[in-house]
């Protein structure tokens, strides 16, 4: 196969990977790294910077319709930032020290988790009294209904922030947006209404990996002939997902993704462990 | 009164900020595929070795030498500066907070951005410890 061959079969891949991720929520980065790697035999650390690249294009490129909606907490996102950012650059400078079969044992795990966590159903929050740290960080807020604005109170700070860590670690070492455990520390952690949540996420998402980025490019992770393909392929299979998501009955869908992602989690586990990795 | 007038800051600045994210992702995206076309006119035939893992060249791996890679129409270079002109656009969405918390003399607030635009620096510099 030669690069040009090769560049069209990972923008396909890449372009139903942004496409799937988008529908289910789950994000097109988390299948990219083991796509790249198990089908296409691309060395971990090149598939991870190339996934990181598609990561912040689907966050950035979201952003614009997200904001429209008024959903999005930036005094939640930016405080979350400062542990999550932290984290990425602890989590990169791992990825460059630990052998890349350790990395993919890890990135198996991380997608079981995932797998299963998309499957679970969202919980209502009741309302809760207001936090003492929540006020002092003046995170309580309120989102748009239609019933006019709805005020909400956040705690489990300490508790979220900590959570937000592991997700940037787990971010800059997997070169993945950690959308998913960024999601759960606000709404089960913090008790962040869930549309909050998700799109403060969304926010949070690309601002890690770029905290990633940095280390990822000057340790030479980042190949641009195949970040090409992976990034114009998430990037367009997302915006046609953002698209196709109010006339698409996501139930089966998410069932359907959560499989693949789990057999792909078994797959990196195995190859991992016997050291193909 | 004074949460309103907040209120009405944030959505603004956030409006502008989204739609200048939005350029600067179809600027990116745009400067890739253009790069993109000239890496494969010109290295299409060859056989890729990413499989093995050998790090990209120094040049690769700064400002200076993507710009310069660049400016002699080398395909790989304009994709790599396509793809820091994506990796900027979530750096200047909190630049563009520390504004916005500045607008609102939000003090606390400005105080946390600049701490993330700092490690955000840190990791662009190089990130070594």
């Amino acid at each position: 196969m030669n690069t040009f061959e090769l560049a069209i079969l990972v923008w396909l891949g890449s372009l139903v990977a942004g496409l799937l991720g988008s529908l289910t929520g789950l994000g097109g980065g988390i299948v990219i790294t083991p796509l790249l790697a198990l089908a296409f035999g691309v060395d971990l650390h090149y598939a991870m910077g190339a996934s990181l690249v598609s990561v912040i294009a689907t966050s950035s490129g979201a952003a614009a319709a997200y904001v429209k909606e008024g959903f999005t907490n930036m005094r939640i996102g930016m405080f979350l930032e400062v542990a999550t950012t932290v984290g990425a650059v602890v989590g990169a400078t791992m990825a460059t020290r630990l052998p890349a079969s350790r990395i993919a044992i890890i990135f198996g795990i991380v997608l079981l988790y995932s797998a299963y966590a998309s499957s679970r159903t969202i919980s209502a929050h009741a309302a809760a009294p207001p936090d003492r740290i929540a006020k002092l960080l003046r995170l309580d807020s309120q989102y748009p209904s239609v019933e006019g604005p709805k005020a909400y109170h956040v705690r489990g700070v300490p508790a979220g922030f900590s959570l937000m860590f592991v997700a940037g670690t787990l971010s800059g070492l997997l070169g993945i947006g950690s959308g998913a455990l960024k999601v759960i520390a606000m709404d089960q952690a913090m008790h962040v209404p869930f549309k909050v949540s998700t799109t403060t996420s969304n926010f949070m998402i690309g601002v890690t990996a770029a905290a990633s980025a940095g280390v990822y490019l000057e340790r030479g992770y980042i190949d641009p002939g195949l970040a090409m393909p992976v990034m114009l392929g998430v990037l367009l299979g997302s915006l046609m997902g953002a698209r196709l998501l109010p006339k698409t009955r996501t139930a089966r869908l998410r069932t359907l993704f959560a499989v693949v992602v789990a057999a792909l989690a078994v797959e990196m586990i195995y190859h991992g462990m016997t050291g193909r990795i | 009164m004074e949460n309103a007038a907040n209120r009405w800051t944030d959505q603004r600045v956030e409006t502008i900020v989204a739609n200048l994210l939005r350029a600067g992702v179809i600027l990116a995206a745009s400067v890739v595929a253009f790069g993109g076309a000239l890496f494969l006119i010109r290295h299409g035939r060859e056989i890729p070795h990413y499989g093995i893992f050998a790090g990209e060249p120094g040049d690769l791996r700064s400002l200076p030498g993507t710009l310069g890679g660049a400016a002699s129409f080398d395909g790989r270079y304009i994709i790599q500066l396509g793809l820091l002109i994506l990796i900027a656009t979530p750096v200047a969405r909190v630049a563009f907070s520390v504004i916005a918390f500045t607008l609102e003399r939000d003090r606390l607030y400005v105080g946390i951005t600049l701490v993330v635009l700092a490690v955000l620096v840190f990791s662009l510099a190089g990130g070594r410890f």
